[in-house]
């Protein structure tokens, strides 16, 4: 058994033993965190199959933003733990009966003698290039175009997130910073010019 | 030595999880869509394995864009999610019947 072998199982175990808190665990806030462990483990198993971009980008992108915007959500929203759990132990062996039968036909289907096959080396290293310049190599020439629509889409879900959560209040009283510097005293005040009365007159009519 | 199994069978465990999960948790949106990102995880390491394993780069990028669809889809996601609670003051899934479905 070699080191690697070793390091597979040990990253393989804590992957599954987080997803399986996932789903179990009672509050959402575990829950959560246990997720940032399975993804932890996941991105070290992706560093054995030598993808490091991809293994540091899934830190970067799911555990730094991903899991911190799952965090702030669950923290914000007031859930009811117990009516959130209701049902759970009601749906408990159908769901266990489901996944370990499709767990067992994925398994079958897959074949799994058959991929008993060593890694070939990697082309990559084998040129002397890392695994970020392999990857940026075909990003930026085959795959531009996917490249630039997937910007879009990161943009059209800022937007969409957004727009989804802006609240427009109706019957507030908002200060309106730019009508308020807009302001002249012209249009406030009205200057006029008459003549002063004479103080017997004003006071009879 | 690392086979191909060993990281097909880890993504298939983890998506059988995953879908254990959606099942069970029937009543929280929170913890179903924590098990749909599980699902996507599961599905993005086959992907790696095949790339290192057939010396293709092409599963690798795709990887790369199956991760930017997934962080769009979460932010959307939590978004409508947190305009569900501010309407209805209930994450219960149970409860989203307006469509009558």
């Amino acid at each position: 058994m070699t080191i690697q072998l070793l390091a597979f199982y040990f990253f393989a175990f804590f992957a599954v033993l987080g997803a399986l808190l996932v789903i179990s665990l009672r509050n959402p806030v575990h829950a959560v965190l246990s997720l940032v462990m399975t993804f932890f483990s996941v991105a070290c198993i992706w560093m054995l199959l030598d993808a490091e971009f991809l293994a540091l980008a899934l830190i970067v992108v799911y555990v730094g933003a991903v899991m911190v915007l799952f965090l702030f959500v669950v923290m914000m929203l007031d859930i009811k733990v117990a009516a959130a759990r209701e049902g759970f132990i009601r749906y408990l062996p159908v769901g266990i009966g489901v996944a370990l039968i499709m767990l067992a036909e994925m398994i079958a289907m897959i074949g799994v003698r058959a991929m008993r096959v060593a890694p070939p080396p990697n082309p990559a290293t084998m040129r002397g290039e890392s695994n970020v310049a392999w990857i940026g190599q075909a990003l930026y020439t085959r795959y531009l175009l996917p490249f630039e629509v997937a910007a879009l889409i990161l943009t059209v879900g800022i937007v969409a997130a957004v727009a989804l959560t802006l609240r427009q209040r109706t019957g507030v009283r908002h200060q309106s910073a730019s009508q308020q510097v807009a302001a002249v005293a012209r249009d406030r005040v009205r200057l006029v010019s008459m003549p002063a009365e004479r103080g017997d007159d004003g006071a009879k009519s | 030595m690392i086979t191909l199994a060993h990281y097909i069978v880890l993504g298939a465990v983890l998506f059988c999880i995953a879908v254990a999960g959606i099942f069970i948790n029937r009543k929280n949106v929170i913890v179903l869509l924590m098990a749909i990102e599980l699902m996507l995880l599961a599905v993005n390491i086959n992907f790696i394995a095949f790339s290192r394993f057939l010396g293709d780069v092409s599963g690798q990028v795709f990887v790369f864009f199956i991760l930017t669809v997934a962080a769009a889809e979460a932010a959307i996601g939590l978004a409508i999610l947190t305009l569900l609670f501010r309407n209805r003051r209930t994450i219960n899934v149970a409860e989203f019947d307006d469509l009558r479905g």
